[in-house]
């Protein structure tokens, strides 16, 4: 499959961070978006004013881009169909007598 | 690959739109509907950033305190939206660099509105109820559209927006509703601002090359012909509400079709400043091009301090 | 006026908030990088709403139907009490940053004394304010750090505008009248016992930015006393263009 790669010039620029943010205590950090800094506590400072003007976060996480790694989207089959057909992991799976209620 | 499964993939794809499926950026997609979107997305990238420069021009002049937060906290935003969707295209594999390049250089258009000055406080009202209200009406389509970073990154922009508007519409009711000469001041801009407004919304659907693609990408979902009209229905109400009046003799309510009957376009306008040529492009892409190239120097030590600071950590832990 | 001391005091107070309030305005749009022009606006923004509260408090104690925006925008220059440093020009990014730490500095150690003022308003606005300055001054002091260890030219810029700033720090310590009756009264500040503490903090910061701490010891002063730089004036007519154009109005 075809990659777009790119030729990268001299010039450093402000490498990409991607931005979690939790919205307040009890919720996951969600991803928000992301951003260009130089270092990650610019990524923090700018995360603050760019994705928590009002009042979005009670915590910020800032990942390096290209410190992700992805699964790729042509493995989905093998991935994650084998987890379709195995009912037995859901409630729904198990037969109960009318009788009991909840379980 | 073959032709064929080039298609096969093709075919499977544009099922996959259909079904209301989202594209993430990892997915195979079309070259064209990569450069489509790249395209559009930076398009209005750009229109974001461009368009901070006539409102940002009356910042230090705002009339009171609260106007002045009130427009900063806007032109803020728009820096924001730019950085949203200018984060959504490097999605595609294009980074904000050389997005900027493309903008500098003048290969990449920005939303021609922009080139207009702005010469006067009212001018920020106008800007707000109309510029604002013409963009909505393209806007809140497009976080439904296929491609997943863009209709999310517009879901945000739409979300934010939402004062956008009714700042600008509420500067022009304390003008309309203040002194004459605050009135007049609202008209003339009013009379400045509307036709540029409806340009702002594309040429008409004869001229516009893009469209069907685009709606089938659901990068669209109404013709520009239509979005005109439900623009100009819903703010001519607006107008009369407080009393000023829409620069245009031939604008009547059509009782058959159920909707405003308006004049011609000054379509060789429109293409002046699209080309190039309208009263402010020079201005805007120099302010653009100066803050870029005065920032190198900024940008490039906080890189340089960055490494600095990443190899102190390395020899500390060694 | 029943307690013109006390107004002064405030307006001494809030144009050091409104005259760098617009000066990292008219940064909006013009700014290195996206994030950091959303940063600087941020910056602005703030100090304009800590300039309302300061002006709705002087409005009611001037009690002369003068609204927040009368006060703001309709003084002459010599009714401005800004210190000299907050109107000095954005030459370029290492003098705004620079600026916004010689300031950010004193006053966060302005406000966290502020806090004990037995003047409740003012406490209380002090208490709200700090920790949007203490943001102000992290922010600020990564920038000099940035700049003075960054590049040869981002360290000639940043020493540059320090020590052409430097000269204005000092009458961040002058007491004014208004301040010494506030003082004797327990609301206001004594800024003189603020002074060794800022040499020492700025001090620090500039060596780890590998900067050097200017020697001069010749230092400007007025701004408190309505005596400004040249820089001002420009920077009013801005300001005031549109209450002095339409004089009345409503907006």
């Amino acid at each position: 499959m075809k990659q777009y790669l790119y030729i990268m010039s001299n010039k450093k620029n402000w490498p990409l961070w991607e931005i979690f943010v939790r919205s307040k205590n009890g919720l996951e950090h969600r991803h928000f978006g992301s951003l260009h800094a130089a270092d990650a506590e610019m990524a923090l400072e700018n995360a603050r004013d760019v994705y928590t003007r009002r009042n979005e976060g009670v915590s910020i996480w800032v990942v390096e881009s290209k410190n992700i790694t992805a699964s790729n989207p042509e493995n989905n089959g093998e991935m994650f169909e084998p987890a379709h057909d195995k009912v037995y992991r859901h409630p729904t799976f198990y037969d109960l007598p009318d009788e009991v209620k909840h379980m | 690959m073959s032709e064929e499964q080039i298609r096969s993939l093709e075919n499977q794809f544009e099922a996959r739109i259909a079904r209301d499926e989202k594209i993430e950026p990892k997915d195979w997609m079309p070259e064209k509907y990569r450069k489509t979107h790249i395209r559009q997305m930076s398009q209005h990238a750009h229109s974001e950033v461009v368009g901070m420069l006539p409102e940002g021009n009356w910042i230090t002049r705002a009339p009171s305190l609260r106007r002045k937060v009130a427009l900063l906290a806007k032109v803020q935003d728009e820096a924001g939206h730019g950085l949203y969707l200018y984060s959504a295209c490097e999605t595609l594999g294009i980074s904000r660099d050389e997005l900027y390049d493309q903008l500098h250089s003048g290969k990449a258009k920005y939303s021609s509105i922009f080139n207009y000055p702005t010469v006067t406080w009212a001018d920020m009202g106008a800007i707000g109820w109309l510029v604002d209200g013409a963009a909505i009406i393209n806007q809140v389509p497009l976080c439904n559209t296929s491609y997943g970073p863009y209709a999310r990154a517009m879901i945000r922009v739409c979300k934010e927006e939402s004062f956008h508007q009714r700042q600008g519409y509420e500067i022009m009711i304390k003008l309309a509703n203040g002194t004459p000469e605050q009135k007049e001041l609202a008209q003339d801009a009013l009379n400045r601002w509307w036709w540029p407004s409806l340009m702002m919304l594309g040429p008409t659907d004869a001229e516009s090359i893009h469209t069907e693609q685009s709606m089938k990408w659901k990068l669209k979902r109404k013709s520009n012909d239509d979005l005109r009209q439900q623009f100009i229905d819903q703010t001519v109400p607006q107008a009369e509400l407080i009393g000023l009046t829409i620069p245009d003799p031939d604008l009547k309510w059509n009782e058959e079709k159920g909707c405003y009957d308006f004049g011609e376009i000054n379509w060789d306008e429109f293409w002046q400043v699209v080309k190039g040529h309208g009263p402010c492009n020079k201005e805007r892409m120099k302010a653009r091009v100066g803050a870029w190239e005065e920032g190198e120097w900024v940008r490039d030590a906080a890189m340089a301090h960055a490494e600095k600071k990443q190899e102190r950590k390395q020899k500390q832990a060694v | 006026m029943k307690n013109e001391n006390l107004y002064n005091y405030i307006l001494g107070i809030a144009d050091n908030s409104l005259i760098l309030g617009q000066r990292m305005g008219e940064l909006c749009g013009h700014g290195p990088s996206l994030e950091t022009d959303i940063a600087c606006t941020n910056i602005s923004l703030d100090l304009f709403g800590q300039v309302r509260s300061y002006f709705q408090y002087a409005s009611k104690i001037a009690g002369d139907n003068r609204s927040e925006d009368d006060i703001a925008m309709l003084r002459k220059e010599r009714e401005y009490k800004n210190v000299l440093l907050v109107e000095q020009p954005n030459t370029d990014f290492a003098y705004t940053m620079a600026r916004q730490f010689l300031f950010d500095v004193y006053h966060l150690a302005f406000l966290s004394e502020l806090q004990k003022s037995t003047d409740l308003t003012l406490s209380a606005i002090a208490n709200k304010c700090i920790k949007e300055v203490s943001y102000h001054e992290r922010f600020s002091s990564d920038w000099v750090k940035r700049l003075g260890d960054g590049t040869e030219e981002s360290k000639a810029k940043m020493q540059d505008a320090i020590n052409y700033l430097w000269t204005y720090t000092d009458e961040l310590f002058h007491q004014t009248e208004a301040d010494k009756i506030m003082v004797s009264e327990g609301a206001g500040v004594d800024v003189t016992k603020l002074k060794e503490a800022y040499y020492k903090n700025v001090g620090d910061l500039l060596e780890v930015a590998t900067l050097e701490i200017p020697e001069s010891k010749y230092f400007q002063k007025g701004g408190k006393e309505g005596i400004h730089t040249e820089h001002l004036g420009y920077l009013l007519s801005d300001l005031q263009y549109m209450q002095r154009t339409y004089p009345n109005m409503e907006w």
